[in-house]
């Protein structure tokens, strides 16, 4: 038995070995990655990119289970304590937050709709205070009516950070709390009107400490779903959250699986965004990721929750079979990977040696690092990508496979004609940053910088190393490997936490290298600016000032390579969160 | 007898608590010894976004702050006594045994454990079985028909499996036998034995193989070579000359002499096994105790992480145990005492 077994194990190894390197072997650039959208009048149909800026297999029909799957895990499913992507892109089928952003493809997806409100919200005192009228008739999956008051709860709880330690802070940051209030669990009694108001059960008021143009982003977080204050169990809400969207959970086994069935008392009248088409979801966690490929491309499951694309295995094979590349869309991420240039630490702290770096680093290999053109992204040119408002293309470096003469000048500039060492940090678990800091290594020796390579594990590498001055000034640590995705696809959304150097603190900083009052002042005027194209011009100067400053190297602007799971419907990639939209996606019966 | 099971469960009890002493010195102690504040050690359980000020009282909340000695005292009371943890808006009881409780997953760990070890003793009890038969059986077969062309053929096979890699062997014949041929289930569904039997082994079944296939590969190497040496024994011979059958021969007295290497290497995999068959469980995606460490450790969660290597530490031990006692079962010649 053992032998015939291992004889068939053997002979099908071999076999599918042979057919991955066959397969491996045409490489990405083959014709078929030419065939377009394929757009018929109804909404595409198979083909490459069929789910970008349109909408493939389109469908009312409901019913069915839409099946997902991912590698690890997230978070949190508590909508005040989570920062994923693909959470806020999933939580939308059980929450309803003030406002959201449009279920439709593409760029249309990244526009601001209102949700939970009638309208966006009213700002008034210059954009200090943003009002929102709630629609009446929404319902708690138990049946108790939605109100003004389980906004502001919600809202409240989500900022005790000592609780949710996952979710973002803009709350904390720009509300006008009074000083007494420390969270809902810890100061139940101080008065939080002066932050904010519910002067009825459908009016909701938030009181700003300055002004913000872009509040209705804040007012799409996920911590304006509302939370029913009787229901809350601070941190083990997350094993039952009462749901206000059309589905509610079944099932909860952490770490395991979660399904999910409809919620009796959504009333899709009071709802306008969602066709909620599937009668049901079954997401299993922790599926090896190799394997939930294999699942999605045999028809056993419909999506890869990580939305982050296939697996280096898989690559090959759906990228050059015409049948499988008709199934996958390739779409550009808010997303950009770089290394991040530390002045803190000589000769670094000379631009023209930061200058030098960028001159000297062969950007093509950079760019397969990362994966190349489909799995990896398009060369970078600036630390903001091209899916952030206001974006430009910006031209201050070149792009090819480095330039050694200029890179030559900018030493001599800072002194340093024969080069110079440091030390580069990378995170050792993720292949693709290894590949990035031997590549920088090898293209850098060439102009006479010398790199020493040093890795860190990710769970530690902001907390405990690269993000920590103290530990980068003691190791020299000159360049860290480093990456960034928008909380929301605007200039503040991307920039703000990267950027500003008053976001950096003892340990536990993102924000490696952009230390500029410059800098920081630019951010301060497009805090206050409430008109949105002049916010937008702001940001795009701050990315200008980051790139004349040579404190980052850019790599790629991230693109992902997705597969359509067989018999989806309603699939498309949302501009929101650059993967499928799972709110409007169903599945054939 | 009995004077010797108590004297190896002290020895036992003693070498758990060696382990779990090192076990917390590499996470506590070493990381400090490296310049690592007890904010540091906070700064895992927080977001992307957490204050200074968040992180140092977190850093206090969870007790980095106190002296080593006493964050050990603190775990091992909650073995024993339980312990209780601040979430914020309510206290969370940890019952005895208590063996931590994952600031990340805000889960006791000893439940989690217990959930997810039916799993991996279901794999672990299903593989061991059939790389048991499968090894000593070619194992036995190779050594009596030496040469020929079913011992060449089943060592090569036996060396392929040593080689091959589980997650290589498991993905494979997920792709041939699940996805391809259809006739074994995909994987990431365990059902329990006792809801569904058929359907416990039906989904089991790819996963029992694979992982056997890597182990009985071992033991029909290690079994032939074994069978050749006592078969050349001189007891054989008299066994042989006493008239026995020889189907008698070779299991009563020759298998039999052979066995003693194989329990001893049998105790010690399945004693790891049963503290998780890692790649395995991430393998065929199964919710068992490996998998649990292999999150734990992705995540830095070292309450977790100190659960499972006590798991682990305590089926090694006594899985050797148990092998020290089957010694005098194999082989007569063996007298506890």
């Amino acid at each position: 038995m053992m032998k015939r077994s291992g004889a068939a194990l053997l002979a099908a190894g071999v076999a599918l070995t042979l057919g991955l390197t066959a397969c491996g072997g045409g490489g990405g650039g083959n014709e078929a990655a030419k065939d377009n959208g394929g757009s018929s009048a109804g909404g595409a149909q198979d083909a490459f990119n069929a789910g970008i800026d349109k909408v493939y297999n389109p469908s009312d029909k409901k019913g069915g289970t839409l099946k997902m799957a991912i590698s690890e895990d997230w978070d949190s499913v508590d909508p005040g304590d989570t920062y994923y992507a693909l959470s806020w892109n999933l939580i939308r089928i059980y929450g309803r937050s003030l406002v959201m952003y449009n279920p439709a493809p593409g760029a249309e997806g990244r526009k601001l709709v209102p949700d939970l409100a009638e309208s966006l919200g009213t700002p008034s005192d210059g954009g200090k205070t943003w009002t929102y009228k709630l629609r009446t008739g929404v319902k708690f999956e138990d049946g108790t009516p939605i109100t003004s008051k389980d906004v502001k709860y919600a809202v409240l709880r989500s900022m005790d950070k000592s609780t949710f330690v996952n979710g973002p802070t803009y709350f904390n940051d720009w509300l006008d709390l009074p000083k007494d209030f420390k969270s809902v669990y810890k100061t139940p009694d101080v008065n939080t009107d002066q932050a904010i108001e519910t002067p009825d059960d459908q009016t909701i008021v938030f009181h700003l400490n300055r002004a913000f143009g872009g509040f209705d982003n804040f007012a799409a977080l996920p911590g304006t779903i509302p939370v029913p204050k009787d229901k809350d169990t601070g941190i083990k809400y997350r094993d039952h959250v009462i749901a206000s969207g059309p589905y509610m959970f079944d099932k909860v086994e952490p770490g395991k699986q979660y399904t999910l069935v409809r919620n009796p008392n959504w009333d899709p009248a009071t709802d306008p965004n969602r066709k909620a088409l599937p009668d049901g979801y079954e997401i299993s966690l922790g599926v090896n990721a190799d394997d939930l490929d294999n699942r999605i491309i045999s028809g056993d499951l419909h999506v890869d929750l990580a939305g982050s694309g296939v697996q280096p295995a898989a690559l090959g094979r759906v990228l050059s079979d015409p049948a499988m590349k008709a199934r996958v869309d390739n779409p550009t991420s808010a997303r950009t990977w770089y290394t991040s240039i530390i002045g803190d630490v000589p000769p670094l702290d000379n631009v023209e040696c930061r200058k030098a770096v960028i001159y000297g680093a062969d950007r093509v290999s950079l760019q397969n690092a990362y994966g190349g053109e489909f799995a990896g992204g398009d060369i970078a040119t600036s630390l903001m990508p091209p899916s952030i408002g206001g974006w430009k293309k910006l031209d201050l470096y070149p792009t090819g496979t480095g330039d050694a003469a200029k890179a030559k000048e900018a030493l001599t500039a800072c002194g340093k004609p024969d080069g110079f060492e440091t030390t580069m940090a990378y995170r050792s678990d993720r292949p693709k940053e290894k590949a990035t800091a031997e590549a920088l290594q090898q293209s850098l020796a060439k102009v006479g910088i010398k790199l020493t390579l040093k890795g860190y594990p990710t769970s530690d590498y902001y907390s405990l190393y690269a993000g920590k001055p103290d530990f980068v000034k003691k190791n020299s640590i000159g360049l860290a490997t480093n990456g960034w995705g928008a909380d929301w696809n605007d200039g503040f959304g991307f920039m703000s936490q990267i950027t500003d150097s008053r976001t950096i603190r003892a340990a536990g900083n993102y924000n490696l290298s952009v230390k500029s009052p410059e800098i920081d002042a630019l951010i301060d005027q497009a805090y206050v600016e409430t008109d949105t194209a002049k916010r937008d011009e702001l940001w795009a100067q701050v990315d200008q000032k980051v790139m004349e400053n040579a404190f980052v190297l850019p790599s790629v602007y991230s693109k992902s390579v997705l597969v359509r799971g067989k018999g989806v419907t309603n699939a498309f990639v949302t501009g929101a969160f650059d993967m499928y939209d799972y709110l409007a996606m169903g599945v054939q019966q | 007898m009995v004077a010797y099971i108590i004297r190896r469960l002290i020895g036992a009890a003693v070498m758990l608590a060696v382990v779990s002493m090192v076990t917390f010195s590499i996470f506590f102690v070493v990381p400090r010894a490296a310049g690592a504040t007890a904010e540091d050690f906070a700064a895992r359980y927080v977001g992307k976004t957490a204050t200074d000020e968040t992180i140092s009282k977190l850093a206090d909340s969870l007790g980095f702050n106190d002296p080593v000695v006493v964050q050990y005292g603190r775990w091992v009371k909650g073995i024993f006594a339980g312990s209780e943890y601040n979430t914020g808006a309510s206290v969370e009881s940890c019952p005895a045994p208590c063996f931590g409780y994952s600031f990340i997953t805000h889960q006791p760990v000893w439940p989690d454990l217990m959930d997810r070890l039916p799993v991996t003793l279901s794999l672990a009890l299903g593989a061991a079985v059939v790389w048991l038969l499968a090894g000593i059986g070619t194992g036995v077969l190779s050594a009596l028909r030496r040469g020929s062309i079913f011992d060449r053929a089943a060592m090569t096979v036996a060396l392929a499996g040593v080689s091959l890699p589980i997650f290589f062997t498991g993905i494979v014949s997920l792709v041939v036998f699940s996805y391809g041929l259809g006739i074994t289930a995909p994987g990431g569904v365990y059902v329990p034995l006792f809801e569904n039997p058929v359907q416990w082994a039906y989904h089991l079944l790819l996963p029992w193989i694979t992982l056997a296939f890597l182990y009985a590969a071992s033991y029909a190497r290690l079994t032939r070579a074994g069978m050749l040496e006592t078969m050349g024994e001189d007891y054989i011979r008299t066994a042989r000359a006493k008239g026995l059958p020889e189907r008698m021969v070779v299991v009563k007295h020759g298998l039999r002499g052979a066995l003693t290497p194989i329990v001893t290497i049998f105790g010690l995999d399945f004693g790891l096994l049963l503290g998780g068959a890692v790649l395995t469980e991430k393998t065929f995606t199964l919710n068992g105790v490996g998998k649990y460490a292999i999150n734990a450790i992705v995540k830095n969660d070292l309450p977790q992480i100190m659960g499972v290597t006590m798991l682990a530490a305590f089926f090694v031990v006594f899985a050797n145990l148990v092998v020290d006692l089957l010694y005098a079962v194999v082989d007569p010649r063996v007298r506890l005492g």
